[in-house]
């Protein structure tokens, strides 16, 4: 989450909930909503290895708050995030390793593996489906993220029939 | 026995194979399937799983070899072709991948013909055809002919023809099969919509985004139901915890 903090720092100084609130309004539902502690905790890393500055406002009524700003060597950070490309999400699976360890553990059946893992995956597709008929239709960026979950999960899906399929055949 | 009514639908080892030139084919190698009034139920699979076959057999629109179905508690093992067409006209609505519309008849005599072939009056059979058309977001085309609408409104116009004569069962084959992602979308929205409002659907579908819409989906492998699986109807409060969106430090 700290280059995502810095991200959106880089767009202007900000104060610790606002960048809660910036998450969530850029993000949309189907985002898990990061808990402001572990924002908080965050700035205060990023703070200490110089990335950002803090800088305590004072207010009437209230707790002083603190504005965060990027740093020079911040900026650097974000600059080097968006240079570089990702890793592909799958390059392990928790699931094929049980399909490719459960024979002759006597404890798992591969065909019911598969069959229960894809129960998992059809119920998340349709919580996903759910989530994009109430999403702002205004949103595009939070219905881009919830069609990408649903293409991986397709993806992962029609893996699973492959999986079936081969395996059926050594039956 | 209970007093709940008879399943819509009710297949009782069910078997079809096809005879090709590279042999045998066993497209649907006895299934038991038993649909309740006002379930939504998808069959998923991979191409040449049976599926379509199973479906076509649940439609009467191919026989099976042997094994038994039942339409409403009754036996349809005597129907001859004859019989199973007028049925059809009454107790059951079919949307298939590619619309299958008349494509010298207007939308609107699309529409309306299997209500006038089933008895209705042509006031009558105007005025389903006008709810549905105006229900399905396609008013205004009535006059046209289907080569020249999308295919997303092709499929509004067969899925208000499937519907026109109000028939407890809707079979839907592939939908979406030949519609880019927001025509899917459009399909899946409808579909449910007519669900919530009581409409029993079997969808057959290779794409788990459609068949997530339903609440009972059926996985089909090689002719036999490998999984029959009953989706949550309560999404958790936070799905994107569900491991499928991840937040990383």
């Amino acid at each position: 989450m700290r280059l995502h903090l810095l991200a959106l720092l880089a767009r202007g100084p900000a104060h610790g909930y606002e960048l809660k609130q910036g998450l969530e309004q850029l993000l949309g539902s189907a985002y898990p909503q990061p808990n402001v502690g572990q924002i908080y905790v965050t700035l205060g890393r990023l703070e200490k290895q110089g990335l950002i500055e803090g800088e305590d406002i004072e207010q009437s009524s209230r707790p002083n708050k603190k504005v965060y700003r990027l740093t020079e060597s911040g900026q650097e950070e974000l600059r080097a995030w968006f240079e570089r490309p990702e890793d592909e999400p799958r390059v392990r699976d928790d699931f094929f390793m049980k399909l490719a360890l459960a024979p002759g553990t006597g404890l798992a059946d591969r065909i019911a593996l598969i069959n229960k893992q894809r129960r998992q995956y059809l119920n998340s597709m349709r919580n996903l489906s759910k989530l994009a008929t109430v999403e702002d239709r205004d949103n595009r960026i939070a219905h881009l993220l919830i069609e990408g979950a649903m293409l991986h999960l397709q993806a992962d899906l029609d893996w699973l029939e492959r999986c079936q399929e081969e395996l059926e055949e050594l039956e | 026995m209970s007093d709940s009514p008879a399943p819509v639908l009710r297949a009782e080892k069910l078997i079809r194979t096809h005879y090709g030139e590279s042999g045998p084919a066993h497209a649907v190698r006895g299934v038991d399937l038993s649909v309740r009034h006002g379930e939504f139920v998808a069959v998923t699979g991979p191409s040449g799983a049976g599926k379509s076959t199973l479906l076509h057999l649940l439609g009467g629109l191919q026989q099976p070899d042997s094994g038994s179905l039942w339409l409403d508690g009754e036996c349809t093992d005597t129907w001859r072709e004859a019989r199973w067409a007028v049925e059809r006209r009454k107790r059951i609505g079919i949307v298939f991948q590619f619309f299958n519309l008349v494509s010298n008849l207007s939308v609107a005599d699309n529409v309306e013909l299997p209500a006038l072939l089933a008895g209705a009056s042509p006031k009558r059979a105007r005025a389903e055809r006008d709810e549905l058309l105006a229900e399905l977001g396609i008013a205004g085309k009535e006059r046209s002919l289907p080569g020249e609408l999308s295919g997303g409104e092709q499929q509004r116009v067969a899925l208000a023809r499937a519907l026109v004569n109000h028939p407890p069962l809707l079979l839907a084959d592939e939908p979406a099969g030949s519609l880019d992602s927001k025509g899917t979308r459009e399909v899946m929205r409808l579909l449910s919509r007519f669900h919530q409002r009581g409409q029993t659907i079997v969808l057959v579908t290779h794409d788990a985004r459609l068949a997530s819409a339903a609440d009972r989906v059926i996985s089909f492998f090689d002719g036999r139901i490998a999984d029959d699986a009953e989706l949550d109807s309560t999404p958790s409060r936070r799905p994107g915890a569900s491991g499928v969106l991840k937040l990383s430090d």
